[in-house]
């Protein structure tokens, strides 16, 4: 039985090396959570080795929807909150998670259908007014349905449009559950409208015969606000990496980096900070 | 584990106190599904030679046997070796071959190996290969076991059984699915560790087997033992009428 | 559907030019699916051995169990690892979430069951055969355990292979505990999920011919173990 005894020891051994690999390795870095607007659209694959470059600290991204990327946060799983969703980050800085909200960037949200455009919302400027046309055609609607900060945005359209979206849930109104790439697959396989912020929509890959119907409405607005987690909530050397990265990303260079970000030639995020406010 | 009557926690036996003989059965009764199928047996084995345990099939031979190595616990009686209950650490004491040899999934070598539990792995190594060689398989050592032919399996179940030196030897039929120069080989083995002062127990229902190896002769007939006596005696005068209807090859009816 | 042709050059493509991001993905991949189906079996075999061999009562309700914990949906089994390993749960501490040692233990705790329920049948199996024998000579039952995993370990293969199977095909458990952090957690699956949610499908369903190339060379490498093991009847 020496045989298998040796073995069990040589296995653990192995298994405790490759274990244990990870955490010798790379140990300055810091957890962003952030959207999956923000890592779809390539921005943060383009941003953030720059960062890395110039300082040395790795910048590590979990994307997910705004509404987890919150709690994740909240559970202390994160050093920087990247999202869109405005009351909701306010909240987070009030609860006591968060130092302080700063704008960050901002883009537009679109609605996307198909070429046949069923309820007719083609070219119409006014996102409220085309929802509204939508319920009425009984028009297949896709929605994120995930508490994302999309999702949140489309709802308080929905509100404005006077549309009881929760009693057509399941008919025209399907909610995806799912991120937002996955929702435009969704919606495109059953040819539905769908709300989507730009810049995954211009990086996204499997259009289909979509195209944007619905564009420019200041009620579109999409801006994007970035938050240091409360320091008392973390380890004493993420808190000097987390404050470099803010002051990197709030100022020039990385202000610039971001508005320098195009795909196909079409910018996709506009730089708004403005420290202090 | 289920009929585990043999204590898989007792106290080890005192060092160098290994012995067995004489094994004693008292009044040993098993039922199963109603059925009793041994039937108020006592008998003491001890002394040299082979004692041959014949019957026909069904009788109840195979359960003796692990009534007596402690594979089995009988419903009523007892079973004493050397005047205390079996115990794991005197199993090397006790060699047992089952008619099918069950053999690991090893090279012939390390089957043996794998009986002798005491001393270091270059010495067991070294007294499992002359277990091998005076079993006449020395050259298939490195073959794995269960490929050999079904007399060098039984050849290798015999020397793995006999490697650690056994005070008392059981066979169950080893012969049984082996055509006749296997059998003759087995028998060979069996005659060598007599002579070495093994002590054998043989069960058959082989009366040609018994005649050409047995020194004393045990009948047992439904779970009873019917006869007892010298091998000479047995075969030239049975006692019973059920030992003289089974040499006889009659088919024996209550 | 002109994505099928797309996906299979996608496939070669990346394959054929040793991408260096691919390599990565797929070295991370065996490296946090092979060190959790180690710790499975280093857990699963003695486990689902000590099953085999043993009666007590309740045992019937253990199996039950066990067979059951086989079809851990991995999405609750990661939530379940992260609700652990947190910052505001209880392992902390250790500072693991979000790191492929985060993603060993999701898959381990999905490969544990199927390596022991499938262990427990094959050594229940042999253990009928042995048990006299090994009785007979006097073997204790730490012994009959180590005895018949060391004997049924090319049977033992294919349990550690449906094992592999199931932790290098989730997502739902990596995703969540992993973060499919670039150059950090990103693996097959979650790359999968990635540039699917990304639209690219063809470039999506590449990698998941490559995934699926990886399991097939797997597979026949262990068949093939087995096969030379079965012509030595110790299979």
């Amino acid at each position: 039985m020496k045989r298998i005894r040796r073995a069990f020891i040589s296995a653990a051994a192995i298994a405790l090396c490759v274990l244990g690999g990870p955490a010798l390795a790379g140990e300055n870095f810091i957890i962003v959570q952030s959207t999956t607007s923000t890592q779809n659209s390539g921005l943060l694959d383009d941003l953030l080795p720059r960062f890395t470059a110039m300082t040395g600290i790795e910048v590590r991204v979990v994307a997910v929807g705004t509404g987890q990327a919150i709690k994740n946060a909240r559970n202390g799983d994160g050093d920087i909150l990247l999202v869109h969703a405005r009351a909701a980050e306010e909240k987070f800085v009030a609860d006591g998670f968060g130092v302080q909200r700063f704008d960050l960037m901002y883009n537009d949200f679109v609605v996307v259908g198909p070429a046949a455009d069923p309820a007719q919302v083609g070219g119409t400027a006014d996102a409220v007014a085309a929802l509204r046309r939508i319920a009425a055609a009984n028009a297949i609607f896709a929605s994120r349905g995930d508490d994302s900060g999309t999702h949140k945005k489309e709802l308080s359209l929905w509100q404005a449009a006077g549309v009881d979206v929760s009693a057509a849930s399941g008919t025209w109104y399907r909610e995806t559950g799912s991120g937002m790439g996955a929702t435009l697959n969704t919606g495109i396989g059953m040819g539905a409208y769908v709300m989507t912020d730009r810049a995954t929509w211009i990086a996204f890959g499997n259009k289909g015969d979509f195209r944007i119907l619905v564009e420019g409405d200041e009620a579109l607005f999409n801006q994007y606000g970035v938050i240091m987690v409360n320091p008392a909530r973390l380890r004493s050397p993420k808190i000097a990496w987390s404050r470099a990265f803010m002051d990197w990303i709030l100022g020039s260079e990385g202000q610039a980096a971001i508005a320098a970000y195009k795909v196909d030639g079409q910018q996709l995020f506009f730089p708004n900070a403005r420290r202090g406010s | 584990m289920r009929d585990a009557a043999m204590p898989l926690d007792a106290p080890p036996a005192a060092r160098g106190d290994r012995r067995v003989l004489p094994i004693t059965a008292h009044g040993l009764m098993l039922e199963r599904a109603g059925r009793r199928i041994i039937d108020n047996v006592s008998l003491t084995v001890d002394g040299h030679g082979i004692s041959v345990i014949m019957g026909p099939n069904g009788a109840g031979k195979s359960v003796l046997l692990r009534l007596l190595t402690g594979l089995l616990s009988p419903d009523a009686g007892m079973v004493r070796w050397a005047g205390r209950r079996a115990d794991r650490a005197r199993a090397p004491s006790v060699g047992l071959v089952f008619q099918k040899p069950v053999l690991l999934r090893r090279s012939a070598l390390a089957n043996v190996r794998y009986a002798l539990r005491a001393g270091s792995r270059a010495e067991r190594t070294r007294r499992a290969g002359e277990a091998l060689a005076r079993a006449g398989l020395a050259h298939l050592a490195k073959s794995p076991a269960r490929i050999l032919s079904g007399g060098e399996q039984q050849r290798l179940a015999l020397a793995r059984a006999l490697a650690p030196e056994p005070e008392v030897l059981l066979l169950d039929e080893p012969c049984a699915n082996l055509d006749p120069a296997a059998a003759a080989a087995i028998e060979t083995l069996i005659r060598d560790a007599r002579a070495r002062g093994t002590k054998i127990v043989l069960v058959t229902h082989d009366v040609a087997q018994a005649k050409r190896l047995g020194d004393d002769i045990t009948f047992i007939h439904d779970g009873r033992i019917v006869e007892r006596a010298p091998a000479g005696g047995f075969f030239d005068n049975p006692a019973s009428n059920a030992g003289r209807a089974y040499l006889e090859g009659r088919l024996l009816i209550d | 559907m002109q994505n099928f042709g797309a996906a299979f050059g996608d496939a070669f493509r990346l394959l054929g030019g040793f991408d260096p991001a691919l390599m990565e993905i797929i070295l991370l991949s065996l490296r946090v699916s092979v060190t959790a189906v180690f710790i499975s079996a280093l857990i699963g075999l003695p486990l689902g051995a000590i099953l085999g061999v043993s009666r007590f009562r309740g045992r019937a309700a253990v199996l039950v169990l066990l067979n059951t914990l086989m079809g851990l949906p991995p999405v609750v089994v990661g939530l379940l690892v992260y609700l652990m390993l947190s910052n505001a749960g209880p392992l902390g501490p250790l500072a693991l979430l979000y790191t492929p040692g985060a993603m060993i233990i999701a898959q381990s705790i999905l490969v544990i069951p199927i390596v022991a329920a499938l262990a427990r049948q094959t050594i229940e199996d042999m253990h009928a055969e042995y048990d006299e024998q090994l009785r007979i000579l006097g073997v204790g039952r730490w012994g009959m355990v180590a005895t018949l995993l060391w004997d049924a370990r090319y049977s033992l293969l294919t349990a550690m292979l449906a094992g592999f199977g199931r932790a290098v095909a989730e997502v739902g458990a990596v995703l969540i505990v992993g973060g499919n952090i670039n150059h950090v957690t990103r693996v097959m699956t979650t790359a999968i999920a990635l540039e699917t949610s990304k639209g690219n499908l063809a470039l999506a369903l590449g990698l998941g011919l490559v995934l699926l190339l990886l399991a097939i060379v797997i597979n026949a490498a262990v068949m093939g173990l087995r096969a030379t093991a079965a012509r030595s009847a110790h299979a």
